[in-house]
């Protein structure tokens, strides 16, 4: 199989789609005649031409609004956020408007768009472009949420996503889009709503996605030297949560470790750790822990960035007391 | 624009008297407790709503915020789907799931009425995009209130309908007052059709409360659009008789000046024209109201035989697909 990087395997998902599909588009800040803030949408401009791949002002509330009316009749617009971050902008046009008009509109009216960009911490960018956008949108009826970790699962789940007749918030990563990782040759898909265990083990299920789903298979390589058999379980999807993947995994391992980059209040491992409870209590031996961002807005100095994201030692800690070892 | 006929002058007039006798029947349904949550009359309005869609073609897209009743009913959706889905009704236009807020009909282009102010206004500027995107000549007509040119996506959406040459309308119905309070008293430049020189787009005021005034502004503009797509933004000087949902007391205006507003009654204006011109017989008035009347009782006959939603329901349409 080929390796490449999770930024190129975006790229031939929206070439292989807007190819497929005359009616996908891609709309955002810089996506076009500059190629992307992070390249992602390189050579798309020259291939497609400027009525597919369309620059916009600064004005993510607009552009969002411009994508759903246009896929209310009929287009499948792809809405890139610069960064995720920008999205709260346009907040009430994705929760408000794309996330509630099949519903209000009794089933008439679909919304077939992908909102995509890079969320969750990065380097030292601070408060206002490095947090994990992610919970502001798995609240939401209607919407779905996906947060690719591998390039495998990026390729695969953004052509699903582009696919896909409801409104589905993409969430890729800074960090990840160097990472490489093997693609397989030609086409396919990977299903929107399915978990994947990226790595099998016996005594503990950490589950992880994004960026942390890196961290849990490095941590889980360093337990295995310490004879700790970690099964890492990644639901790539966060809403249209593929439970049973998670669960099953729990009935197997007996013992549960989340991990999310986000603030842990109200975050998706609180939402994990009450789904094994309710349908896993009777196989747990110990309490499911979790691994999150401190409670506090990212700050900018180097020590402090790596004190507020979840890190080695706090998992391995966390792996740890789940299994009352030392 | 071509002069109209006989037939089409009394239509316009029977549109307009359809939904102000509509929306009588809508107050007194919720006084019985038939409808509930936030009822927004178009009562004073109407001759915008008609005049601007009667221009229309079936296929063209028509977006509004949460006074909407007139525009579905303009855009030609059923009085008694329309009254089905105020009630909660099954047979609502939206299956009793979007209220009085969120009419929808998709057979009929009425892209829905939105809640958010201004929130219609990109998601409309996105129907225009649609159309010029695919090479089809369809316009959009995107209404909203004197209180949505203050939000940011009416700005963003008029800039990037301007920049991008959308074949869009933006329709302005000024009617004086943002819930309750005036436009002198939220917006720094009082013409608000002004606003559109800042993107470089045609702006004029009209008198939203001629119906026919309304016909040719509109008409001059949806065909620059549809030919050229040029966008245009138009205010319509209006007044709603009503408070701004039923539960507005109405302490920020005086009687005096809601009396003297109904002297230029749209409706009455227009039939007196209608009549003054030969047009309307003074015996076909009354036919003309009963026709209506019973249209608007068989509504709520319609609505009241329709069952409620079946609990299921609570959670189909919230995905097209959840695999």
């Amino acid at each position: 199989m080929p390796v490449i990087t999770y930024r190129e395997a975006l790229n031939q998902a929206m070439r292989e789609e807007m190819r497929r599909d005359p009616s996908v588009f891609l709309m955002g800040e810089d996506v076009g005649v500059y190629q992307g803030a992070f390249k992602v949408s390189q050579g798309l401009l020259e291939e497609f031409g400027p009525k597919r791949v369309i620059d916009t002002p600064i004005s993510e509330g607009g552009f969002t609004g411009v994508g759903i009316g246009a896929a209310m009749v009929g287009l499948r617009p792809v809405i890139e956020m610069m960064t995720f971050n920008f999205a709260l902008v346009a907040i009430d046009q994705i929760v408000n408007h794309a996330a509630k008009i099949l519903y209000m509109s009794g089933g008439q009216y679909s919304v077939p768009m992908v909102i995509r960009g890079p969320g969750g911490p990065a380097h030292q960018l601070a408060a206002q472009h490095s947090q994990s956008m992610e919970s502001y949108f798995y609240h939401v009826p209607g919407l779905k949420v996906v947060r690719p970790g591998t390039p495998k699962d990026a390729k695969g789940l953004l052509k699903s996503a582009i696919r896909d007749n409801d409104p589905v918030i993409f969430i890729e990563s800074e960090l990840l889009y160097g990472t490489k990782g093997e693609v397989p040759e030609g086409e396919y898909t990977i299903p929107i709503g399915v978990a994947e265990v990226k790595r099998e083990g016996r005594d503990v299920t950490i589950v992880a996605y994004s960026k942390m789903l890196l961290l849990a298979l490095e941590v889980a390589e360093d337990l295995e030297k310490e004879g700790i058999s970690a099964e890492v379980a990644d639901p790539r999807t966060l809403r249209l949560l593929d439970t049973s993947t998670i669960v099953e995994s729990v009935k197997k391992t007996n013992r549960a470790v989340v991990i999310e980059s986000g603030a842990g209040f109200a975050g998706i491992g609180s939402e994990i750790a009450t789904i094994i409870s309710e349908q896993a209590f009777d196989y747990l031996d110990a309490p499911v822990e979790r691994v999150t961002g401190a409670n506090a807005p990212m700050p900018y100095a180097k020590n402090l960035e790596r004190a507020k994201v979840p890190d080695k030692a706090r998992v391995i800690a966390a792996v740890k007391k789940v299994l009352a070892v030392s | 624009m071509k002069k109209l006929e006989q037939k089409e002058l009394i239509d316009l007039l029977r549109q307009m008297v359809l939904i102000r006798r509509f929306e009588e029947k809508c107050a007194e349904m919720y006084a019985l407790g038939k409808i509930g949550g936030f009822l927004h009359l178009y009562i004073g309005q109407e001759a915008v709503a008609v005049g601007a869609i009667s221009v229309l073609r079936p296929d063209d897209y028509v977006i509004a915020g949460y006074r909407e009743h007139g525009h579905a009913l303009a855009k030609g959706s059923s009085p008694g789907k329309v009254m089905a889905e105020l009630f909660g009704r099954a047979d609502g236009l939206c299956k009793g799931k979007g209220g009085s807020m969120h009419l929808f009909d998709k057979a009929r282009n009425f892209l829905g009425g939105h809640a958010i102010v201004a929130g219609q206004i990109p998601i409309g500027t996105g129907a225009a995009f649609a159309s010029k995107h695919r090479g089809t000549d369809q316009v959009t007509l995107c209404f909203f209130g004197d209180g949505a040119v203050n939000q940011g996506v009416f700005h963003e959406a008029l800039n990037l309908a301007a920049l991008w040459r959308l074949p869009i309308l933006f329709i302005c119905e000024n009617n004086r007052y943002g819930m309750g309070t005036s436009v002198e008293r939220a917006t720094s430049i009082t013409k608000l059709y002004k606003r559109a020189d800042a993107y470089g787009m045609p702006g004029e005021a009209v008198n939203g409360m001629d119906v026919l005034a309304v016909r040719e502004r509109v008409g001059l503009a949806v065909e620059l659009a549809r030919r050229e797509n040029t966008p245009s933004f138009i205010e319509a000087e209006t007044y709603r008789y009503r408070g701004h949902s039923m539960a507005d007391p109405g302490t920020y205006r005086t009687k005096e000046e809601v009396e003297e507003q109904k002297r230029h009654d749209p409706i009455s204006l227009f039939r007196d024209q209608l009549m003054a011109g030969g047009v309307l017989g003074e015996s076909d008035w009354k036919p003309l109201e009963d026709e209506v009347r019973q249209i608007v009782e068989e509504a709520v006959r319609y609505a009241d035989a329709s069952p409620e939603p079946p609990l299921e329901w609570l959670y189909t349409d919230v995905y097209i697909s959840e695999h």
